[in-house]
């Protein structure tokens, strides 16, 4: 079995108009700017986009924003140190916002790789976030019920990768993506550095390489908050 | 004598209550403060949601790693016997009752209980971040805030006019001039500045300040 793939334009070629695409990371950590950046390369419109946060200055999910490519975005947290593109965006009514709680968002995400369609949550309870949705009690105690969250595509980032799919995080880099390597039905792992199978310890693997359907090794990643010191913009 | 506290101060008086070995979740921003004043021989092991259980302060200058970060999405440094997971463990811990105390700002808390600090109204762009998820499952869900708003109206009510964050989850409030604990629907006042008669701490606050037992002076170190 070999998932390596040689690049990320050719990675992320078979995301198409109109998909729904979740992307990993919480704010810059963990964040496949390498991934993102081929995407608006390749520039699917109408992108359903799936992420913690809705980008910071112009670089990674703030620059494929900025380019017209996503036309919903499910997050939990629009704002940031430069939060310029989104708001703007938004304020103008040219993206739609489905806001969601932020441990609400994980374990939707994670009902979704686990083939959970909804599960019951106290968060949100007698909330605007809960309105419309069915509510009941367990002993005593009120709850929302939660739907879960899936994707045609996920584009996450590892530390290590092997041929198999099997994925290591760099430390609170971790954050989403094991969850939304489950969830869609194509996973693309960007890793900075591809190992022989069996070089990562069985005990250390994070994400099973069932989760995920491609890895491409993108060394010495970008840092989204770097770029942003340095006031880069993509493209 | 003092008539406010600061923020810091405040923050040291949540650091109090914090018992040893204690799972703590701070807010971003003011609540994050309450780290610095931890009592000497006790040890907090604090939890940021994006994955880290037992960080510590901010790394210096030029020494930050951007996969390492708290929630606010500020560098930090480890401790020994620091943890990582991904993000349903970490609010598996938040909703599953294992953090002992979860610290919060507000706009506003009611006697009942509620909190209203993730929105001021439908204007601009809405942010909810984990707030509305740390609210339950923490055994204790304290609230550090200014007494008043910044033009003096009281962000303790008796229900809240702001979009909430949760219902009925606050126990206990740190204010700039008090100490409050919400029980079975009413503020009840513990400890309030010695320089504030009680009159003018209730005119301040807009719910019925309870006094079932003694109130003890609020007494803070210059920080």
């Amino acid at each position: 079995m070999d998932k390596t793939i040689a690049s990320t334009a050719e990675a992320v070629a078979p995301i198409r108009d109109g998909a729904t695409v979740m992307i990993g990371g919480f704010g810059g950590s963990g964040a496949p700017i390498e991934l993102i950046h081929a995407l608006i390369d390749h520039g699917p419109k109408n992108l359903t986009v799936i992420n913690n946060n809705a980008g910071n200055g112009h670089v990674g999910l703030a620059a494929l924003i900025e380019q017209g490519l996503v036309s919903k975005l499910i997050c939990s947290f629009p704002r940031s140190a430069d939060p310029k593109v989104f708001t703007d965006l938004y304020l103008a009514g040219g993206i739609e916002l489905e806001l969601v709680p932020q441990g609400t968002l994980a374990e939707r995400i994670r009902a979704g790789g686990a083939g959970i369609p909804a599960f019951y949550t106290p968060t949100g309870f007698g909330t605007q976030l809960a309105e419309g949705k069915r509510i009941a009690e367990f002993e005593g105690r009120s709850y929302v019920q939660e739907r879960w969250l899936k994707a045609d595509f996920a584009l996450i980032k590892g530390e290590l990768g092997d041929p198999y799919g099997n994925l290591t995080y760099r430390m609170a880099g971790r954050n989403f993506n094991p969850l939304m390597a489950m969830a869609a039905a194509n996973t693309i792992a960007q890793v900075s550095r591809i190992v022989p199978a069996g070089d990562i310890d069985p005990e250390a693997v994070i994400t099973p390489g069932i989760f995920v359907q491609s890895v491409i090794e993108v060394p010495r990643p970008a840092q989204e908050e770097v770029l942003n010191r340095e006031e880069a913009a993509y493209p | 004598m003092t008539r406010k506290l600061t923020n810091a101060q405040i923050a040291w008086r949540a650091a109090q209550d914090i018992a040893d070995g204690a799972y703590v979740n701070l807010g971003i921003g003011f609540p994050e403060m309450v780290a610095k004043f931890q009592p000497a021989g006790r040890e907090a092991i604090f939890h940021t949601e994006n994955g880290i259980l037992n960080f510590g302060e901010a790394p210096a200058p030029g020494q930050e790693d951007w996969d390492l970060i708290n929630a606010g999405k500020k560098a930090v440094t480890l401790k020994p016997g620091a943890a990582f997971f991904h993000h349903a463990d970490s609010f598996a811990m938040v909703r599953g009752g294992h953090l002992d105390v979860a610290i919060l700002g507000a706009y506003q808390v009611a006697e009942n209980g509620d909190l209203a600090n993730w929105s001021t109204g439908p204007k601009g762009v809405p942010a909810v971040g984990g707030a509305m998820d740390l609210v339950h499952g923490a055994q204790r869900v304290a609230v550090l805030t200014d007494h008043v708003t910044k033009d003096g109206k009281p962000k303790l009510v008796k229900r809240c006019s702001l979009p909430l964050t949760g219902v009925g989850v606050v126990t206990r409030i740190y204010t700039s001039l008090a100490v409050i604990d919400v029980e079975d629907g009413h503020f009840v006042l513990r400890e309030k500045l010695p320089a504030i008669p009680l009159d003018e701490l209730q005119a301040l606050t807009g719910a019925e300040l309870h006094r079932p037992g003694p109130i003890t002076d609020l007494t803070v170190p210059e920080l």
